[in-house]
């Protein structure tokens, strides 16, 4: 079984590569710095929502507390899960069980798909409270001017974000139809691990998220 | 050579990460004041620290190179908000 | 393959080893990559070009009878976003780049060669794109989109463009990527840090500025998108949005943007100098510590650009602070350079002159910067030609040379023929006088009240521009004398050996063109770099 295992790899050793070490180091590293380019790329969001919740704290308040407490917290909790079903499925596969990394990656996909399920209703449900910025908004409470700002900046960074997500389905199935194919192993399994990285990266910007969007200042309800 | 994490070890985390989420979700019902800002940053650094360390294997890689690329993405992002806000919080100072 | 007959036997290399058009649109071969560049790049040159001899044009009379004003803010405007995005964001890291660091570090390719077409045909696309924002009428936003003109009130392509640009950021972001990865994980054997040529030094700096800052402008444009689109209008002002937001966030990569520009061109002078003055780099260490210097300095001095916009003057000090001090690494750069060439035995071959050119008019738009990070001064020379002319000393009279420097300097190892040095040197002083010409009665337009973006002015600005525009023209000339000679090269070019230059560096030791793998075997360095006491004294051909 191993013999395979390493026949794979030296298949996949490219040939501008000295050996197998150097290039998943590459690829390693290749995929942190794509991460960092992420970082920078939500960053100028992030700069944008501090900019504003710093001179429009009142409308940020308000504005947070019309978000779907429930989805969001619940989702919150998907993501979390979906990103260890996705460690054990690196896991899986440097232990060679390629199908339990099949199954592993099936489940990542249910969560992840499950996320933007709830993200969908959510989204649904702000439209039809009015609270999509533009023509249709209509915001009954005070500061309704920098309350759609809120809005428009909860709609750019969770629809980045949900962005992301669909495009983390695309990779993560891509890993799964690829495994079932038998292209991973023990010895090479780079691409499943940069998916892993990208997966929780992408977890990770929804841990930020979710307490800058629906968790201020809830002792003011009511 | 290659690091293996054992499933002990994420299911760990993962439960930690689960018990940071309800006591974010259950602090932002506290009156904080200016503290809630803080508070619930503090978690989600512990939570993103947690999923980065772990999840991501940062505190597995060996290679130097790697973690400086880790530690200058989220230095370059502090830099952008920070000097950014020396210009917002200044305004007012005029 | 034993050729007892003819002398100039052909030998495989990266040129000749396969034919067709296939095996260039699907090559991962580094060095035929970085040739698809070079054409596309050279293309996007001359259509920024042709914008700026419009420009020129129409400021020959005071009035503005050429063309309407619309259409003179879409010509800058274009102008500006070829000029910047397609030409020389990927000038030298895409080209001499891309072509020599796997070399100059002794690897068979970069990290990843795959990566590296995609970036490439990214470029095409965002090209092609803009190409169609041209000819469907352009936008005038200036390059710099600045809201809510471009947000808000604009019948122009500005989202086209925004695209256009987008894409052809997410090129240089991959470039960046890879030449990280290839210069920490690929050196051969015994090729430390400290022995890597200055080259390898810049184009890494300048591949940290384009992985960091380049997705704040990919957002940055992507805001204004979806303002445009979908009325999520995070700069919208009815809404308490801030247009100065926008400014921040598009500077934060567009300051450290022209590090991307000018470190690699550091990078071609730093290997140029050394080798026609037979001496190593004075203070090695310390230029490759510059560039580093320049590129986390650079991110800190955006604001600059917003001095007289509004932001909060405790802010503005704060950044014309840090203006001052980037200046430090570059001018560390340009005294090394100088102490390179003292008692140093010169040849004035046509990269020296470039290189030289280099120096002098980098030191002078470099300095010109100084006067601008003063706010004091900024408040008078903002947005007039002075500003024009600082950049374009840098720019042009930077940048440019010293690509055209690294042209002509590796021109021999990546055609295997040697240019005309004559020609070489003529086109040299030509675009020299042109250059100098065209901007330098730019700064006194910009400091006696000249403003930038306007196509009519007062008539007593008229004589400076009628020479400026006069400079333009002799610009024109020079840069289109290479454009013939180096052709003419291929075919008729003397044969140049292994190192016509007797240069030091890994890619001298291999043949003119390389082989696909660059090296018969992998080489293992054991020698410092620049070990000019160790090659001849004499540079073989020259003349």
């Amino acid at each position: 079984m191993s013999d395979s295992s390493e026949a794979l790899a030296t298949h996949e050793l490219r040939h501008h590569f000295e050996n197998m070490e150097q290039q998943s180091g590459a690829s390693s590293m290749g995929m942190w710095v794509f991460l960092i380019t992420e970082i920078m790329f939500f960053g100028g969001m992030f700069m944008a929502y501090l900019a504003y919740r710093y001179e429009y704290f009142t409308a940020w308040q308000e504005g947070s507390q019309h978000m779907d407490f429930w989805i969001g917290t619940v989702n919150t909790a998907v993501l979390i899960c979906s990103s260890l079903t996705m460690a054990m499925a690196v896991l899986a596969i440097q232990q060679g069980r390629r199908r339990l990394t099949s199954i592993m990656l099936t489940i990542t996909l249910c969560f992840a798909i499950a996320f933007l399920v709830l993200k969908g209703i959510e989204y649904h449900g702000h439209w039809l409270a009015h609270e999509f910025p533009g023509p249709s908004f209509h915001f009954a409470g005070i500061d309704p001017r920098h309350v759609e700002m809120f809005f428009v900046l909860y709609f750019v960074m969770t629809g980045f974000h949900a962005l992301h997500v669909l495009i983390g389905i695309g990779l993560v199935s891509t890993m799964l139809y690829m495994n079932e194919r038998g292209h991973f192993s023990a010895d090479y399994h780079n691409p499943i691990e940069n998916v892993g990285l990208y997966w929780h990266f992408v977890d990770l910007v929804w841990i930020y998220l979710y307490p800058l969007l629906y968790l201020i200042g809830h002792h003011h309800v009511g | 050579m290659e690091h293996i994490v054992s499933a002990k070890i994420y299911f760990t985390v993962w439960a930690v990460l689960m018990c940071l989420t309800v006591t974010t979700a259950a602090v932002s019902y506290l009156d904080l004041g200016a503290f809630s800002i803080v508070v619930a940053l503090i978690i989600a650094t512990l939570k993103g620290s947690l999923v980065v360390l772990f999840f991501m294997h940062a505190k597995y890689i060996n290679v130097k190179a790697t973690l400086l690329v880790i530690l200058a993405g989220f230095f370059w992002l502090i830099i952008l908000l920070l000097m950014t806000m020396t210009d917002y919080i200044t305004r007012a100072w005029s | 393959m034993a050729t007892a007959t003819t002398v100039t036997a052909e030998r495989e290399n990266y040129l000749n080893a396969s034919y067709g058009f296939r095996s260039w649109l699907l090559t991962t071969d580094h060095k035929r990559i970085a040739l698809l560049y070079l054409i596309s790049i050279t293309f996007f040159f001359f259509i920024g070009g042709f914008f700026a001899l419009l420009i020129r044009l129409e400021l020959l009379t005071p009035q503005g009878d050429l063309v309407q004003a619309d259409t003179y803010n879409k010509l800058f405007s274009m102008h500006g976003q070829v000029m910047i995005f397609f030409f020389l964001i990927p000038a030298v890291p895409a080209v001499l780049g891309n072509f020599l660091v796997p070399m100059m570090i002794g690897a068979k390719d970069l990290a990843f060669p795959r990566i590296n077409l995609l970036s490439w045909y990214l470029f095409i696309i965002g090209g092609g794109l803009m190409l169609y924002t041209i000819l469907t009428g352009g936008v005038d936003t200036g390059w710099t989109f600045y809201v809510p003109l471009s947000t808000a009130f604009l019948g122009t392509h500005v989202v086209l463009a925004a695209v256009s640009i987008f894409i052809a950021g997410f090129s240089s972001i991959l470039t960046g990527l890879n030449f990280i990865v290839t210069i920490h994980r690929m050196r051969a054997p015994g090729m430390t840090w400290g022995r890597m040529p200055l080259f390898l030094w810049s184009n890494y700096a300048t591949a940290i500025i384009q992985v960091l800052g380049t997705p704040v402008l990919a957002i940055s444009l992507s805001l204004v998108g979806l303002e445009r689109l979908f009325h999520l209008g995070v700069f919208n002002p009815q809404l308490g949005g801030d247009p100065l937001l926008f400014q921040h966030l598009f500077w934060f990569y567009s300051h450290p943007a022209v590090y991307i520009m000018i470190l690699p061109g550091m990078g071609v002078v730093s290997e140029i100098i050394p080798c026609f003055s037979r001496k190593r780099v004075f203070g090695y260490e310390f230029v490759a510590l510059a560039s580093i210097g320049i590129a986390v300095l650079g991110f800190l001095v955006w604001a600059h650009h917003m001095f007289v916009a509004g932001i909060s003057v405790y802010s503005a000090m704060v950044f014309s602070f840090f203006s001052y001090l980037v200046a430090v690494p570059s001018a560390i750069k340009v005294f090394n350079w100088t102490a390179t060439m003292y008692k140093g035995k010169i040849y004035y071959t046509t990269p020296m002159l470039y290189a030289m050119g280099f120096i002098g008019l980098f030191t002078m738009g470099g300095m010109t910067g100084l006067f601008l990070a003063s706010l004091g001064v900024d408040v008078h020379v903002t947005d007039t030609y002075f500003v024009v002319a600082h950049f374009h000393y840098i720019m042009v009279g930077g940048m440019v040379m010293a690509y055209l420097a690294g042209m002509h300097f590796w021109w021999p190892k990546i055609t295997g023929r040697m240019y005309p040095e004559g020609w070489g040197r003529l086109a040299a002083l030509t675009i020299f006088i042109g250059f100098n010409l065209t901007f330098f009665p730019q700064f006194i337009l910009g400091w006696t009240g000249m403003p930038r973006r306007y196509h009519a002015y007062p008539a007593e600005f008229q004589v400076l521009n009628v020479l400026s525009t006069a400079g333009s023209t002799v610009l024109a000339v020079g840069y289109l004398l290479p454009m013939v000679y180096f052709l003419w090269s291929l075919r008729y070019g003397k044969e140049a050996g292994d190192n016509p230059w007797g240069a030091a560096g890994l890619e001298w030791k291999t043949t003119s063109p390389p082989p696909t793998y660059n090296f018969e075997e992998t080489p293992v360095v054991t020698w410092e770099a620049y070990n000019y006491d160790d090659l001849p004294k004499e540079v073989p051909v020259v003349g």
